[in-house]
Order: C-alpha cells, then structure tokens, then sequence
C-alpha cells in the first residue's frame, strides 16, 4: 500500500534475557490513528520507544516512509525529526523556559530561522492556551500545561507521526481532559499518531485502530474500536477490559 | 589594644607581610581549583562512562585521596619524591600538584554525581527531538549539570582555601606562618598578640570563604 507510514517488521526486542517484543508486525498508514493498549509491563512503552530507537532491536526492523530507522545510522537525528514522542512523565527542560524549550529543536536541530520558527511557536502554544506562559519555567506551570507545552514542542519538528506514551497517567484527575482535548483536535486534523493510553473512553474515541498488546505479542487487532471495547474478540482482550470495570 | 595585641600588626611591614602570606595561601587555591574544575570535568565524564576499567581507576584514585592526610601527600610529594627522583620541585609547585590531585579527584566525584542526577528521561527526550549525542550534551545535560555543581564546587573551594594552611609544613610562608612569625618577633614586648594576630587571621579567611559561600546560597536559590 502506496500510503503506509511506519511499518514494524518482524520487531524483536530483549533486555538480557527477557524477551519484550516477539516478531512483532505493525503498520499505521498515514492519517492513521493507532491506539496500543495492554497490561502494564507487556511491552507498550517499549515499542514506542523501538520506533524512534531510543532503544536498539535485536531482530526485525522499523521503516518509516520506506526508510529504515537505526540507532547506528547517520540519518538517525533526520529520522526522529520526523518521529515526534511525548513521554509519561515530564521532560520539559527545566532550566529553559517555555518558549525555549519548544524552540531548541527548531533553531539548533534544524537551523530555521528564529522569527519564522518563533512565530509557529506563538501559534502552536496559543492553540494549546498557553500563550501567556512563554516566558514562565516548567517548574512554574501544572502537569497538564506541561503535557501540553511537550506536545508543541514535539510538534514543532514538523513529524509525521506522533507517538504518545501515556501521556496523561502522571496527572491529577481534572487536567486530563485539557491534555486529551488537544490530542482530540490533533487528530480531526490528520495527525498520524501511535497513542498507549489507559483512558479506555479516550481511546475508543480516537482511535481508528485497536492493538491489543499483551506478553510482546499483538493478541488481537481491530480496525472497529466501538465493537471492539463492547466486545473483544479473543479471551484475554475481554479479560484485560474487565479490569478496568468497578 | 595593648591588651589584644592587635598593635604588632601596625608595627613596620606586618600587616603586609600578612597580607602577602594571605595572598599565597589564596594564589595556590586559586590555581588549584582552576585545575580542579577542568580535570575534574573530564573525569566526571569519563565516570559515567561505558568503560569499566576506567572507572575502577577513577574509584581508587578518589579513595586513595580520600584516605591519605593531605599532610602526607605534601610530604610524599615535596620531600619523598624529591629525593626518589632527583628533581627539584619548589614548595608552590608541590603544593598546587598536591591540592589539584586532590580537588579534580573530588570534582570529578561531585561531576559524576551531577551528571548522574539528571534523570534519563531528560537525555531521551532530547534525543527524541533529533538532537546528535553532542547536542545532548551542549544543550541539555551540561547546562543542567553545572547549575547543580555551583554550589557543591564552591563548598569544596573553600575547604581548599582552608586546607591551604597546611602548606606552611613544607616551609612555605602563608598567612598563618606569618601570623606565627609576628608573634614570635614580639613575645616579649606584646604576650597577647598570639589572640590579637590570630583574630585578625580568622577574620581573613572569613572575609575571603563567607562571600563564596553566599554566592553559592544565592545560585543555589536561583537555579532550583
Ligand atoms: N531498561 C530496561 N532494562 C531492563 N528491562 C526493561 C527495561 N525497560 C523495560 N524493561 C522490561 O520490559 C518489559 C516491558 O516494559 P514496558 O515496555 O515499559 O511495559 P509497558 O510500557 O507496557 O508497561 C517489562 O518487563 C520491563 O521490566
Ligand atoms: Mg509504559
């Protein structure tokens, strides 16, 4: 297919002897909206972290555009430019303010010039209501405006996907949803995205496609999130969406 | 002031003589400490690094500083190997070598400790964003590590001031040498300039070790 993205083929991933990703497949085609989910230590955080290559794969490959991703490779700062990851947990740089924090990649990764690149920033941060706070520290800021300011600065290489990697399970309870918001907004406007979440409703909503993770392995896949949450198809998805029933 | 015996300082050179002796004890920490932090960088780096063996040396460098008096290592540096080796190290030299050995052992621990302190996720992220390892570095970890350096270098920078002191045991005449000197020339004419010379010495070492520590306080508060 002419508009595949990223493609995992045959990903295989250890630490020592513990075996986190088996063979594993995966393809999200542009505009495409993927959600992972799957018990906590199943691997999740893992395979986002294998498409970018902050870790190293010891079978398989990732190709994003046809092109492989390697830790080893030259073009390796080009690939992840054009993969954008927002983390669990902060990772604001907590001795640069906001707005240097969503331009450091801009001007000194890809050399844009500052007035154009600072313009994009002011809009970007503007759409995420936190405009006003360009010249404030992370420290001084919520843990949802945090998530918030990481998503710009992510967005601000321009990538064709966005990985998120549980992006709102580190928050209090009431900035969840103004982090989900702008995801929401990301995706009615083509963003292709890879998204591990534990907000079920979340991911019913956005996603186009559901991967079930569970022991490195797909155990189910459906490209029909409604039918899927209401009923899984295999014994350990049904299990695995129980727990999250009171 | 007779009593204290503060007037020796004002008889004939005394007072410069001291403050010359305090220049001494300042100009070796000075000079050892530059060295310190530049040596004391490289090998913090290098001790969180990938190798090692590397760090084994760095570990038992830092322990053998850390046990051995610097009196010894003065003495080990300024009569034993002068004599072992046959060269001839003036005082200074031996006791900038002997202060720098130790400082850039101990900066490198503090370095090592700073850089480690940084959470991983900060390095991660940077990568993410496309950054080379030594934008990394430029960028995110160096900036971070040495806002957390500030003020733990700046307390080993006045121990070293301190320890300076010791340098009059190779006969070198710093400020506490002179200081002993003074009182010496006048134990008969002033018995109480002993209180009096070392007051004044006490206050020297405050006014030059209090206005690093506020600095390092006030860059603590700003950079929290
Ligand atoms: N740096 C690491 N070193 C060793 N084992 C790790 C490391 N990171 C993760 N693991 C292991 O890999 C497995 C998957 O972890 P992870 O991908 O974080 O799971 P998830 O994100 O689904 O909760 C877990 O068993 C975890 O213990
Ligand atoms: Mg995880």
């Amino acid at each position: 297919m002419a508009d595949i993205l990223l493609e995992l083929r045959h990903v295989h991933k250890r630490y020592g002897e513990n075996v986190v990703l088996r063979d594993l497949d995966l393809t999200v085609r542009r505009g495409e909206v993927v959600v992972v989910i799957g018990p906590s230590g199943c691997g999740k955080s893992t395979l986002l972290r294998c498409v970018n290559a902050l870790e190293d794969i010891q079978g398989g490959e990732v190709l994003l555009d046809g092109q492989p991703v390697r830790q080893e490779a030259k073009n390796i700062s080009q690939m992840r430019q054009k993969i954008g990851m927002v983390f669990q947990s902060y990772d604001l740089f907590p001795h640069k303010t906001i707005l240097e924090n969503v331009l450091l990649a801009p001007l000194k990764v890809q050399k844009r010039q500052r007035p154009e690149a600072e313009a994009e920033a002011l809009a970007l941060l503007e759409r995420v209501g936190l405009a006003d706070r360009r010249d404030d520290y992370p420290r001084q800021l919520s843990g949802g405006q945090k998530q918030r300011v990481a998503i710009v600065r992510a967005l601000m290489t321009h990538p064709e996907i966005l990985l998120l990697d549980e992006i709102t399970a580190a928050l209090d309870p009431e900035m969840v949803h103004e982090v989900l918001e702008v995801v929401l907004d990301l995706a009615k406007n083509g963003s292709t995205m890879l998204i591990v979440t534990h907000e079920m409703a979340f991911a019913r909503a956005i996603a186009h496609r559901v991967v079930f993770l569970e022991n490195g392995e797909i155990v189910e896949e459906s490209r029909d999130p409604k039918a899927f949450f209401t009923r899984p198809a295999t014994e350990r998805a049904q299990r695995f969406l129980r727990t999250f029933e009171y | 002031m007779q009593s204290l015996g503060i007037d020796v300082l004002f008889k004939g050179r005394n007072l410069l003589r001291l403050l010359g002796g305090l220049w001494v004890a300042v100009r070796i920490s000075l000079i050892s400490v530059a060295l310190s932090i530049v040596l004391g960088l490289l090998i913090g780096v290098l001790m969180t690094g990938k190798s090692p063996v590397l760090r084994g040396v760095f570990r038992l460098y830092l322990e053998t500083v850390r046990i051995l008096p610097q009196m010894v290592l003065l003495f080990i540096v300024y009569f034993g190997t002068t004599r072992l080796f046959g060269w001839n190290l003036s005082a200074e030299v031996s006791a900038v070598f002997v202060f720098t050995f130790w400082g850039a052992a101990e900066m490198g621990d503090l370095v090592r400790g700073a850089i480690l302190s940084i959470p991983s996720i900060q390095r991660e992220s940077a990568q993410a964003l496309g950054m080379t390892p030594r934008q990394v570095y430029g960028y995110v970890i160096l900036p971070q590590t040495v806002r957390r350096l500030i003020p733990l270098s700046i307390n080993l920078i006045t121990r070293m001031i301190k320890t300076t002191s010791l340098v009059m045991m190779i006969g070198m005449v710093e400020v506490l040498k002179v200081a002993q000197q003074i009182i010496e020339a006048n134990r008969r004419t002033s018995p109480n300039a002993a209180f009096g010379l070392f007051a004044v010495v006490f206050l020297l070492y405050f006014a030059i070790c209090w206005p690093i520590s506020r600095l390092a306080g006030y860059l603590e508060k700003r950079w929290a």
